[in-house]
């Protein structure tokens, strides 16, 4: 089985449930993409209305969550799924746990953002890095959806390669802040907030890298949590 | 000011090149999936406080209960708990059976059906009945489906050839039967008998169709094609089915009715019935803890 389909069944209506179940987990990923772009539009132009809305924002992607989670229980309950449809079931609701979670994450970007106002020019690197390191996360969430809406596995490890270059990227960023705390302790309390914002974005690569795994397992029927990179690449692979 | 459809760059200095998927704005607005509420519902059948003995034995204890036009319910309870013949009730199928006795009322287009005076024949034609074996007549496809019709005095070529391509078309067997339509009934498959059963009951088209375990006797794939075939009739029919299996309403009905001794334990949206009964012995029944 290389690539699946969710269409064919003998019943349209379930084609058309798992469809739509399908549509709003993508949906759901791009409300969570803009959240976090409006985030990091919030930090660089140090708009605190912007930051508002990405905070009220986020109640929508819970009540995205929560109606996704319903619909997935009620089709379980009366279709009784089975293989490549169990699978598609039990990896959405993994994967809107983590959408959820990325949401949360780009409303505490937007939260620091609020406090980040006023005196840039002196700190005008580590907004620079920070920007740099939310855009290839934002990348990284968007690679991760497309592989999902995709249902294509290899380029799902692609993204869990690349996780790996934000997570330096976010080391990097680390050192440098605390190299820049040691030189001048004044600047302790503004640099703590760049790095839990950095730290922020680093968690949606994570998550980003989980939802990759549930697309391997979605259509090859591997769990891939918890194993090298080569492995999952090997698993993505196999015909 | 509306963040999402903002334009994405990230400033004006350093526009970002990665894109975001796109919200389709009306996904906010009707999120919810449409709930079906039983209170909302047009009534085809209204139940009142229906008795019925065989001999001295109460076989059906003072149910009462609404069966929603243009719906698909289920009946659902372990062997003997009266779920057949409550169905039978709907078009007086009971009266063949001589120590039957019904008290109460089952009011179908403001008329109580045992009313005296009924023209059961007429009921009948109004309330359409399938069952669990396949039952065609031994004769050609077309006069199984035509067999009705003739019964009720057409006899004009026309509208006989119309009506059965309608009612076979309606029951998805069309496209399997219209080059063989004067061969025997008996030699289709199982699951092709079942089907032209049901274009033989909707020839006449009727308000309701009652089908007693219409899969029960056919292979996984067939039954499928019933069940899609009973999903697509309810935009027409009023649709009472009888099951066994349990999957089976769930997968096909909009409304489920628990049954259990002749007492109809619990009645309500098949989702509620399925995720979240409200009797403990809903619960023990669908997940098969007794029954």
């Amino acid at each position: 089985m290389d690539k699946m389909s969710l269409g064919q069944h003998i019943s349209q209506q379930f084609n058309a449930e798992l469809e739509d179940i399908r549509t709003r987990v993508l949906n759901m990923g791009g409300l969570v993409e803009q959240q976090l772009a409006d985030a990091l539009t919030a930090v660089v132009d140090e708009n605190v209305e912007l930051a508002e809305l990405v905070i009220n924002g986020d109640l929508r992607i819970n009540a995205m969550e929560v109606t996704i989670d319903e619909e997935c229980s009620r089709i379980l309950a009366r279709r009784q799924p089975a293989a490549g449809d169990l699978r598609l079931i039990v990896a959405v609701i993994k994967t809107i746990t983590d959408l959820e979670r990325c949401g949360d994450q780009a409303e505490r970007v937007a939260s620091i953002a609020m406090r980040l106002t006023g005196g840039r020019e002196q700190h005008r690197n580590h907004y620079e890095d920070l920007v740099h390191l939310g855009n290839h996360v934002r990348q990284l969430l968007h690679d991760a959806l497309d592989a999902f809406a995709r249902m294509d596995p290899e380029a799902a490890v692609q993204v869990a390669r690349d996780d790996i270059n934000v997570d330096k990227e976010y080391d990097a960023l680390t050192r440098q802040l605390i190299t820049y705390m040691m030189e001048d302790p004044r600047t302790i309390t503004r640099s703590l907030d760049v790095l839990w914002a950095a730290r922020a974005l680093e968690r949606i690569g994570d998550h980003a890298r989980n939802i990759c795994e549930y697309v391997i397992y979605l259509v090859k029927g591997k769990d891939v949590r918890h194993v090298s990179l080569d492995q999952m690449e090997e698993e993505a692979r196999k015909r | 000011m509306n963040a999402i459809g903002k334009d994405m760059d990230m400033t004006s200095s350093n526009p970002s090149p990665v894109r975001t998927h796109s919200v389709s704005s009306h996904m906010f607005e009707g999120e919810e999936r449409q709930k079906l509420c039983l209170d909302d519902e047009t009534v085809s059948l209204d139940v009142r406080n229906l008795n019925l003995y065989y001999g001295s034995d109460l076989a059906l204890k003072n149910i009462s209960l609404k069966i929603p036009a243009q719906r698909v319910t289920a009946f659902i309870g372990p062997s003997g708990c009266g779920k057949s013949t409550l169905l039978r009730c709907f078009n007086r199928m009971n009266d063949l059976i001589d120590i039957c006795r019904i008290e109460g009322e089952i009011i179908l287009d403001g008329e109580d059906i045992y009313r005296r005076g009924v023209d059961v024949a007429e009921l009948r034609r109004k309330v359409g009945m399938v069952f669990q074996k396949p039952n065609p007549f031994p004769k050609s496809i077309y006069e199984n489906v035509a067999y009705g019709l003739r019964l009720q005095g057409v006899n004009n070529r026309r509208i006989l050839d119309e009506a059965v391509e309608k009612a076979l078309r309606g029951a998805a067997l069309w496209d399997e039967v219209k080059d063989r339509l004067q061969d025997n009934a008996m030699g289709l498959s199982g699951g092709q008998q079942q089907r032209l059963v049901i274009a033989r009951a909707i020839a006449i088209e009727p308000e309701v169709l009652l089908l007693d375990e219409p899969a029960s006797a056919l292979d996984p794939i067939s039954t499928l094609k019933i069940e899609e075939l009973i999903n697509e009739l309810k935009s027409q029919y009023t649709i009472v089915i009888v099951t066994h299996n349990m999957q089976q309403a769930a997968r096909v009905s909009d409304y489920t009715a628990f049954m259990y001794m002749g007492d109809m334990i619990e009645y309500n949206d098949t989702d509620t019935i399925f995720t979240n009964p409200s009797k403990k012995q809903t619960e023990d029944y669908i997940t098969g803890r007794y029954g």
